[in-house]
């Protein structure tokens, strides 16, 4: 037991070994000791979704976990996500659509997105608001961000069900 | 914010956990899904020297149908419930419940023993255990202790735990076709805790009379309550009316930045309305 923890994971793929303080969050050492800073940190308490991230194929709050308990997994970041195209629709769509101003929220939005199209390929609109639910975006006003996600289900799978 | 210090432990077996728990007591906390103790670290709300993580306890996580009962380990995640069939089939009432906890990349991590040893007076999962007449399965290193959820909780964050237990499991009585249930609940926003809820359940007769009704609210007080009142009012000739009225009687809810009292009490009148068509319909 220490406060010292050693760790071994890979981060978009690649291979890491760390030795972090137990309190050090993982998208702080994402950001911090990686270089990865896309992951944004907002409120640091679970609230924003600014945080979110790719964890053993799950999604999660960046903010909620140590980066202590990270030995053995697998983390995608939004730069690991871009990299390998798998998010290039919603990306592409999230363009066309304004679904973004300042950016602050928009690599949460595309990770948790991307969760709901992955499991659900046609939601509805109220699904994607339900789903976004716990995603802030202080500029746009969600309606372009749900149009965006809208659109990049389409463009992968066909129209939504009516 | 960011923590204080502590030390961190990877608890490889519950052996190790109760050690961990016994030489550092209070010092010392559990951590599971991380989802309400990480935020309370970072807000410095809580500043344990040692965080004892049981992530890695393989045994603590799972659900299973074993004769009458649903037995759902600690570890069991809240994307875990939602996503099993056996929780769907028999236990509706807890499906239901589910996806109304906060939001996918939380319940993704959070877990059902966490909720409720948590006991947060506004969480679904303690409300649904009352209503559901649960048994929480509790563990220390002389062994297992079985509390019925109705003695659990035992006021604001506080259960009939003691140091050096965890929560292991919590068993649900399977619930037979002809007993209905529902969770109803008005937040501001999908996934925020609720300012009232109500996880509601009754065997349906054929002449649509509500047999043993329970309702159980949650966030009008310190912990879950029952309504015990509402619950007589609810089987007897008065029906949904008298339901309501006696509510007056069940409920004691506190003021806060939401609304006064009354207001919380005229939402669980909606709730109450709502959950008994739901039941009937
Ligand atoms: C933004 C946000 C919104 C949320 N909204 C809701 C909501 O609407 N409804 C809701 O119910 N919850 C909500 N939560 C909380 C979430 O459901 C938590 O996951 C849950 O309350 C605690 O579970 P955990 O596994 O994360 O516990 P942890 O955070 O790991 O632990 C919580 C406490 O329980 C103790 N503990 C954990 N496991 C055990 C065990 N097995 N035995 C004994 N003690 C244990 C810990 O030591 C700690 O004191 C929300 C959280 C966030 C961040
Ligand atoms: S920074 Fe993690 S949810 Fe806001
Ligand atoms: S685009 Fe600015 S917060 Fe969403």
């Amino acid at each position: 037991m220490d406060r010292f923890v050693a760790i071994r994971l890979t981060v978009n793929g690649e291979p890491v070994e760390a030795r972090v303080d137990a309190r050090l969050h993982l998208v702080d050492f994402l950001r911090e000791q990686l270089d990865l800073t896309g992951s944004h940190v907002g409120c640091e308490h679970g609230v924003c979704g600014a945080c979110t991230i790719r964890v053993n194929g799950e999604i999660v709050r960046g903010c909620l976990m140590l980066a202590a308990q990270c030995d053995g997994a697998e983390v995608w970041t939004i730069e690991g996500l871009t990299e390998t195209g798998e998010i290039a629709a919603l990306q592409e769509a999230f363009v066309a659509r304004n679904a973004l101003q300042c950016g602050f929220c928009t690599p949460g939005m595309l990770v948790a997105a991307a969760e709901l199209l992955r499991r659900e390929p046609r939601p509805s609109r109220e699904r994607i608001r339900d789903w976004l639910g716990g995603n802030y975006c202080r500029c746009t006003g969600y309606h372009a961000i749900v149009d965006a996600v809208e659109q990049a289900a389409a463009a992968l799978h066909g129209a939504p069900a009516e | 914010m960011k923590p204080a210090p502590f030390a961190y432990l990877r608890a490889r077996s519950l052996a190790e956990a109760f050690d961990a728990l016994d030489r550092h007591g209070e010092e010392a906390r559990l951590l599971a899904g991380g989802q309400s103790l990480i935020p309370a670290l970072n807000l410095r709300l809580a500043t344990p020297a040692v965080l004892v993580d049981i992530n890695g306890l393989a045994g603590l996580a799972g659900i299973a149908l074993q004769g009458g009962v649903v037995r759902i380990g600690a570890l069991t995640r809240h994307a875990a419930l939602e996503a099993s069939e056996i929780v769907a089939r028999h236990l509706p009432l807890l499906a239901e419940a589910v996806p109304q906890i906060a939001h996918p990349a939380i319940r993704s991590r959070g877990t059902l023993g966490g909720s409720i040893a948590l006991a947060d007076p506004a969480a679904e999962l303690p409300a649904c255990a009352l209503a559901l007449d649960a048994t929480i399965v509790a563990m220390g290193r002389a062994g297992e202790r079985r509390i019925a959820a109705r003695d659990f909780f035992r006021g604001l964050y506080q259960t009939d735990l003691q140091p050096g237990e965890l929560v292991a499991a919590v068993e649900f009585p399977v619930q037979p076709p002809e007993r209905r249930g529902c969770v109803l609940e008005l937040a501001r926003r999908q996934g925020d805790y609720a300012i009232v809820g109500l996880a509601a359940a009754a065997t349906v007769q054929g002449d649509g009379a509500l047999r043993d009704p329970r309702l159980v609210f949650f966030g009008v007080g310190p912990t879950p309550v029952r309504a015990a009142a509402a619950e007589a009012a609810l089987a007897g000739a008065g029906g949904v009316a008298a339901a309501q009225a006696a509510l007056e009687r069940d409920l004691d809810p506190p003021a806060d930045l939401h609304g006064p009292p009354q207001f919380r009490r005229h939402l669980a009148r909606v709730l109450l309305g709502r959950a008994a068509a739901r039941l009937l319909g």
